[in-house]
């Protein structure tokens, strides 16, 4: 039970990332399709951050060595365990995996600006955003010869 | 008042309940035909992850889901949306068979590899232990930013973090040239005498906007000392403009903030963020190394009292180029993402007009 | 005094979160857009007004408390307008707010009903 909780974070991540799957997979509108492929990068940024967690932590924001803030942090753990993963007597959270999420993140809404674009010029080359119907559509135009407007 | 860290403890259990709403939220994407319940539920996912990203120690990026999450990527949605078709077609459910079965392998692969990961929270993991554990014991020597994660971004991954730049400036000519700079037909000028019942979200507006961008300037500067930076400065900065043409209408958010000033900014946030390296480069350094920003001969002129003693006079090149390229990624990210709702603002008034001359 | 103070806050936050909940609880229950909205704006300016000044007791007179202070006026400002116009948009598109004796319908039966007489 208590590896379950300890590792709940994990699964509940994976089964986030197959929700974004399936819906990119069983989806035929491109626009669900490419909310669905969201919900897949932000749950892989939830991964990162659990990996980054540290027990009795505070963010990475560091704190005057002696400092009154420094001095009520460290009074809620163990010593020991402050001795052992402290920095300056302060128990801190990894900042890496919020480096590669912040940007990733923004990113990715940059992304999906241009994912939607495309969806968009697609609706109006074609009249509809369901794959399957584009699919028709494209082979009856790619039969007919002639310019396109 | 808790003298060991214990697994059972408050901060783990909210951990849980947040993920089981997420796991809720998701669901409900999955099932809905509907593509607006789509895209309000995403809004709520997005603010669900902003709030269990501050349990999980990580200010900066729920200060950036948030933003991100709940304002540019909704409206950006709305936009596509209104553009093509508001549901989704019913598939057919054989259709899901395949890929319902590819789904639960994957997941059950990962999930077996989950369990071989180390505990939530461990922080003699490898992950924390080392590359984590270094930076934070370094970056207060080297670089004298309170803010580590700003340090990192800026500083020790300064290169990552212009390419992340890049990026973002691509994808605004990207939807730019797809979509358009904006609408091609001129505006019709809105009516002298806008509805009565618009007269609150007007009055409203008028007094959050200019706070909303000083709020984006504060989170700016704040950012190396406390949760914030160029990138969700920028985000803010934007929502503020965007806000504008929400309420006061395309036509004066386009003479306030012009496409073309917006497509200038863009550019002149990467060059900044590169004139800073190559400056530098200039000065004997490696591209981006702040420690060479400024010539030996200015460095000597700066006292030694303004940054805390002698030793830390190397701080001020690191201090300087932070806070420039910082400046660099707020005015590509915001005019970016203004370009970007420009696009699809400006194509479906398009695409509005031709429907009334039809 | 100051763990007096503590308790109190925490008081105050327990009935903020309650009047969240009951809020969330009125978004589900209640049968028409403008009742909804009504229930779901309790949320926002009796919930975060109360969970804040918990907060404030909470964390003593600092720096925090006029930060959260000033959370609470922006929350003031921008909820009830959000509000309003939540219920602009409604009425421009079209619903008419239900008059007259409230019915209990099941939940299949809620998109069948009609929307309700008209408000003139």
């Amino acid at each position: 039970m208590t590896f379950f909780l300890s590792h709940f974070n994990y699964f509940a991540v994976a089964v986030l990332m197959m929700a974004g799957l399936f819906i990119v997979f069983s989806s035929g509108n491109l626009i669900k399709r490419t909310i669905g492929l969201a919900i897949f990068q932000t749950a892989t940024g939830l991964f990162y951050i659990s990996l980054g967690k540290v027990t009795g932590g505070t963010a990475p924001i560091v704190v005057e060595p002696g400092s009154a803030e420094a001095r009520e942090l460290a009074s809620r753990l163990d010593p020991a365990y402050l001795a052992q993963h402290g920095v300056d007597g302060v128990v801190y959270s990894n900042p890496l995996p919020s480096v590669l999420i912040l940007t990733a993140i923004v990113v990715g809404v940059a992304t999906l600006a241009v994912g939607l674009a495309i969806a968009v010029r697609i609706r109006e080359a074609y009249g509809s955003v369901e794959a399957d119907e584009i699919e028709v559509l494209s082979r009856v135009e790619s039969t007919q010869p002639g310019p396109r407007a | 008042m808790i003298a060991e860290p214990t697994f059972f403890d408050v901060n783990l259990a909210i951990d849980i309940v947040l993920l089981v709403m997420l796991l809720v939220v998701a669901g409900a994407i999955v099932r809905t035909r509907s593509l607006l319940t789509a895209i309000i539920l995403f809004g709520i996912y997005s603010l669900v992850s902003a709030v269990w990203l501050v349990v999980m120690d990580a200010p900066d990026v729920a200060f950036t889901e948030a933003v991100v999450g709940a304002g540019i990527s909704t409206i950006v949605l709305l936009g596509a949306i209104l553009l093509t078709r508001g549901e989704a077609e019913r598939g057919d459910w054989r259709r899901l068979i395949a890929p319902a079965l590819v789904c639960v392998t994957v997941g059950g692969v990962l999930i077996y590899a989950a369990t071989g990961l180390p505990a939530l929270g461990d922080a003699s993991s490898p992950v924390n232990a080392y590359v984590g554990r270094a930076y934070l014991e370094a970056a207060p020597n080297d670089i004298g930013v309170p803010n580590t994660v700003t340090a990192v971004l800026a500083s020790y991954r300064g290169f990552d973090t212009f390419g992340e730049v890049v990026v973002i400036f691509a994808a605004g000519v990207g939807v730019a040239l797809m979509l358009g700079f904006g609408p091609r037909a001129s505006l019709a000028p809105p009516p002298q005498v806008m509805g009565d019942h618009h007269v609150v979200l007007r009055v409203a507006a008028k007094l959050l906007i200019p706070l909303i961008a000083l709020y984006a300037l504060y989170v700016q500067f704040h950012g190396d000392l406390g949760a914030g930076g160029g990138f969700q400065a920028g985000v803010i900065m934007a929502a503020a403009v965007i806000l504008h043409a929400l309420v006061f209408g395309l036509r004066e958010t386009m003479a306030a903030v012009t496409p073309k000033v917006a497509r200038s900014v863009a550019s002149l946030g990467v060059l900044l963020y590169a004139g800073v390296g190559v400056v530098c480069m200039m000065n004997g350094g490696l591209f981006l190394d702040y420690d060479y920003l400024f010539p030996p001969h200015i460095e000597k002129e700066i006292p030694g009292w303004l940054l805390g003693g002698p030793e830390s006079a190397h701080h001020w090149g690191q201090h300087f180029g932070i806070m420039l390229i910082e400046l660099g990624v707020l005015l590509t990210v915001a005019a970016t993402m203004v370009t970007i709702f420009y696009g699809f603002a400006g194509r479906s008034v398009d695409d509005a007009q031709r429907e009334a001359k039809r | 005094m100051a763990d007096v103070l503590a308790w109190i806050g925490g008081g105050f936050v327990v009935v903020g979160v309650a009047l969240s909940v009951l809020g969330a609880v009125g978004v589900l229950r209640f049968p028409d857009v403008y009742t909804r909205i009504h229930a779901a704006s309790i949320t926002d300016t009796g919930g975060a007004s109360l969970v804040l000044l918990g907060l404030c007791l909470i964390s003593g007179f600092s720096l925090i408390t006029l930060k959260l202070a000033l959370i609470w006026a922006f929350v003031m400002l921008t909820a009830p307008v959000a509000a309003n116009a939540l219920a602009n948009a409604a009425f421009g598109s079209g619903h008419k707010p239900r008059i007259g004796a409230f019915q209990i319908v099941r939940t299949d039966e809620r998109r069948k009903t009609p929307r309700g007489t008209d408000a003139t």
